[in-house]
């Protein structure tokens, strides 16, 4: 082993044992199926604040934003954007009214309103499917990068990040998740702006210096949009951000982030940490991505890795020697197994919640059972999405996440804005809408240049200008077309009375009964 | 059906026609700005070259543009919060008003 090698493997020794230590005072608080999913709701806002930018903050956002903008310039800084303000639909629109209405899962909330298995089954379809894709590019992403730093093959760092976060999460469930992102944000904020720093001391600290330095080194093109090239590729690049903005309220883990904090206050406050955090690190990227451009060379990065992932990680190298390479991987690292975690957390609460305990078992589960299936799918999709990502290793990572999100933003968004907000609404519409949403979504991929090339049928990369509509349609002709009609279904029990949803959704107000007694209720007397 | 009683005396409190007035007037607005804004970039970018235009040193239209929608979000983020925790206070006047009502309606019945 070189230096470089030992250097690295140390930093990555010293971070999973830090994990793993966590994990193990964690494992003693996970408890049961509430602390497996939502750490039985005691994390503190602050707390939750850098969790949630450690969701936020994946591989994509780290090394993949870094290595678009060094190879394309300002076009790679539309994933910046994008993710930033797409906090604005979650906040806005679905953060609140879905945690006043969840309790482990987005299925949750949508069988608050609509009393069936059916309904249940499609959301947990949907969960596992976004978490899949994304995972599955994570992993990808994290065998990449390994096996660059360590004398480790491609397979071998795949299979050694799936066993951590099987362990981090079997074992320490959400209490261990939380914390492990809570370290990897303030290691990737610190990796960052240590990073920037570096760069910027090379530009008199000045970053005019350095876009100036990149129009004259590598050219105009590097600092505007990518030149009008005709009506379809336009068309893609405002389908892919309408995928990245609606696509995040529909990510599951993110909106699983809202319920693990006591009431709604504290999930406000944690917003305000975790859109700071966001936005100054996405405020970061073009800093890195021109650094790499302009220090390291488009052609090093293209020659390490063609979709530029490992743009960051060389830049390290190049500003700081092997010990500071050794530090970014193994933030890279940290940053990687913490967002599988969370993934794996949202997908086993699809299919052990949603699936197993509430459609197969119909909810006539013990506490025990519960936290032993949340566990056992848990590793069961460890294991499954290993498998995956060994078999689809290759592929771009950010593409991946963008079918993740365009699954997100077309067969969950659709479904979670029409239950708050459309009266009307049936079950045969939602089940409708999430069907439609997920595969047009994955079927359009399919039919696009990215699987077929040049015999693609669909000429967009990205979905989500056709798929969104497409959910959003599939809701409403299936409510009309199909189905009793909600009034129906309310005097049938199917679904709840909308004036229950619609109350519950904006006040917080959970257990009614309780809540209005009859005597004055005081202040204190805050929602859950 | 007494649950069903419930949240309907809820809904008609005037602390909750309050509230959501108060939440429409601001999300919706909020929203459809937002939107018009961000898809701006995405749309002028890819159809027109008007956002190529030089502000300092070669920090373009574009950029600034770019780092507009930061403060942007910033701004509204803050806004939402800053309303929705007085919001909480119409709630809990909406669950107080419910109550009296309840009172009041359980013994003329």
């Amino acid at each position: 082993m070189s230096n470089t090698d030992i250097t690295a493997f140390v930093f990555f020794v010293v971070i999973i044992g830090i994990t793993l230590v966590i994990t193990y005072w964690a494992s003693k608080r996970n408890v049961d199926a509430s602390h497996h999913y939502v750490a039985g709701g005691e994390i503190k806002s602050w707390q939750n604040g850098l969790a949630i930018a450690g969701d936020y903050l994946s591989a994509a956002s780290f090394l993949g934003i870094a290595g678009a903008i060094a190879l394309t310039g300002f076009s790679g800084f539309y994933l910046s954007i994008g993710f930033l303000v797409a906090y604005l639909v979650v906040l806005l629109l679905v953060a609140e009214p879905l945690r006043n209405l969840g309790k482990y899962t987005v299925g949750d909330a949508l069988t608050a309103r609509f009393n069936t298995r059916t309904v249940r089954s499609a959301s947990a379809l949907n969960t596992v499917a976004i978490s899949m894709f994304y995972m599955i590019a994570q992993l990808i992403g994290a065998g990449a990068l390994i096996s660059l730093l360590l004398p480790i093959s491609f397979n071998w760092a795949i299979i050694i990040v799936g066993i951590l976060m099987t362990v981090y999460v079997v074992a320490g469930g959400m209490v261990a998740t939380t914390w492990i992102q809570i370290i990897k944000a303030v290691l990737l904020i610190v990796g960052s702006i240590g990073l920037s720093i570096a760069v910027l001391s090379q530009f008199s600290f000045n970053p005019i210096a350095l876009f100036n330095a990149v129009e004259s080194d590598i050219g105009r093109e590097a600092v505007i949009p990518a030149a009008p090239s005709g009506l379809v590729p336009g068309l893609d690049s405002i389908s892919l951000n309408i995928a990245l903005v609606l696509g995040t309220a529909g990510l599951p883990h993110i909106l699983i982030r809202f319920l693990t904090v006591p009431d709604a206050k504290a999930a406000r406050s944690s917003i305000i940490v975790a859109t700071w955090i966001i936005g100054g690190f996405y405020l970061l990227t073009p800093i890195l991505g021109y650094g790499a451009a302009l220090i390291v060379g488009r052609d090093r990065i293209e020659q390490a890795d063609p979709g530029g992932n490992l743009a960051a990680p060389l830049l390290a190298e190049a500003l700081g020697g092997p010990f500071f390479l050794a530090f970014i991987s193994a933030v890279a690292f940290a940053t990687i197994v913490a967002v599988v975690a969370g993934l794996v957390i949202a997908a086993s609460g699809a299919f052990a919640h949603d699936f197993y305990t509430n459609v197969i078992r119909s909810g006539e589960v013990t506490e025990q059972e519960q936290f032993r299936a949340a566990r056992l799918t848990s590793a069961g999709i460890s294991v499954g999405a290993i498998i995956l990502a060994l078999l689809l290793q290759g592929q771009n990572v950010a593409f991946l996440v963008a079918l993740a999100f365009a699954v997100a933003a077309s067969a969950n968004v659709p479904v979670i804005l029409l239950l708050i907000f459309w009266k009307n609404f049936n079950t045969i519409g939602a089940i409708t809408g999430m069907l439609t949403g997920l595969i047009s979504s994955v079927g359009l991929v399919i039919l696009s240049p990215v699987i077929l090339g040049d015999a693609a049928i669909f000429p967009l990369e990205s979905p989500g200008i056709v798929s969104v509509p497409l959910g959003f349609l599939g809701c409403y002709l299936g409510t009309v077309l199909g189905g009793r009609g909600a009034e129906r279904e309310r005097e049938q029990g199917i679904q709840r009375p909308y004036e229950e949803i619609y109350v519950r959704a904006n006040t917080g107000i959970s257990n009614i009964e309780e809540e209005i007694k009859g005597a004055t209720p005081s202040s204190e007397q805050r929602t859950t | 059906m007494t649950e069903a009683r419930e949240w309907s005396r809820v809904a008609q409190t005037s602390a909750f026609h309050e509230l959501m007035q108060r939440k429409k007037a601001f999300i919706i607005p909020a929203t459809i700005f937002f939107i018009i804004f961000y898809f701006g970039l995405p749309i002028l970018a890819a159809y027109t070259t008007v956002l190529n235009f030089t502000v300092v040193g070669a920090i373009t239209g574009a950029y600034v543009y770019a780092f507009a929608q930061f403060a942007m979000t910033w701004i509204l983020m803050h806004l939402y919060v800053n309303r929705a925790n007085k919001w909480d206070v119409i709630v809990d006047r909406a669950r107080q008003e419910a109550a009296e009502a309840k009172t009041s309606g359980g013994s003329s019945a």
